[in-house]
């Protein structure tokens, strides 16, 4: 199990970049502030068990995906979000409210809702192995579907992005 | 003792952080950054449940969501390349419409 200092150091570290990406008036730090939350949930994982899915995560999420990112923001070259201060503030304040109430309502949820009685659960561990395993059975079809979709985008992408075919 | 409760209550939080981050930030990317956060919020709870249950299934699941979020960041990106190039700014607000 995961020993508490681990897991509060890491839902710190989590919770900081998340707020980073929300405040941040750069968009650069606002990129790296993802980096950061996705470096320390695919910690997390790796003290989950799913060691798998801690190793996809780094190396398509917060590599692949957030170099994407990078180098989108570093191209566009963006000036500093510039809003109205009144109407930045009402935002701000309203953005928060939906933020809290929100949390309220999943607390309500999750503390009216109690699992099954926790049988004898014996530890599944994420493996690449098992997961493959999964994934080429049980899975197959969407597996299949999956690189459907991300054929899909990639023509997507080429399609949107190039002026002229 | 970590249990079920902590790790959804962290999924919890940072999903509402990142909700907060769609509705006040204006510039498209950085509202894409912030679906980020909300789809890997929702990893977090389903590898909590995975491990809660003893079930490889919410593993695979986040697997998904992975392959979901690679594609959708693929086109978001793409076409918020498109719109600086054609109005010269991201501002969310400044898009009424979508014809041009």
């Amino acid at each position: 199990m995961v020993h508490p200092a681990v897991f509060y150091t890491l839902a710190g570290f989590m919770v900081v970049g998340a707020l980073g990406v929300v405040a941040a008036r750069v968009p650069v730090y606002a990129v790296l502030g993802l980096v950061l939350t996705l470096f320390a949930m695919s910690a997390l994982f790796v003290c989950l068990g799913a060691f798998f899915l801690a190793a996809v995560q780094v190396l398509v999420y917060a590599g692949a995906v957030m170099v994407l990112f990078l180098f989108v923001v570093m191209l566009l070259d963006l000036a500093p979000e510039t809003l109205l201060r009144a109407r930045s503030r009402t935002l701000t304040a309203a953005g928060i409210l939906l933020g809290l109430l929100f949390l309220w309502q999943a607390a309500r949820v999750t503390i009216a809702f109690t699992l099954p009685p926790a049988r004898a659960v014996s530890e599944v561990s994420g493996t690449t192995a098992a997961v493959g395993r999964e994934l080429f059975t049980t899975y197959a079809l969407p597996f299949e579907l999956a690189s459907v979709l991300l054929l899909v985008g990639i023509i997507g992408a080429i399609v949107l992005a190039k002026k002229k075919l | 003792m970590i249990t079920l409760g902590h790790l959804l209550a962290l999924s919890g939080i940072l999903f509402a952080i990142g909700l907060v981050g769609v509705v006040t930030r204006r510039n498209v990317l950085l509202i894409l950054l912030s679906l980020e956060i909300l789809l890997a919020s929702s990893n977090l709870a389903f590898v909590a449940f995975s491990r809660a249950r003893g079930d490889l299934s919410g593993q695979i699941m986040v697997f998904f969501v992975l392959v979901v979020a690679a594609a959708e960041v693929t086109v978001g990106l793409a076409i918020a390349v498109l719109l600086a190039r054609q109005t010269g700014k991201l501002n969310a607000d400044e898009m009424r419409d979508l014809k041009w």
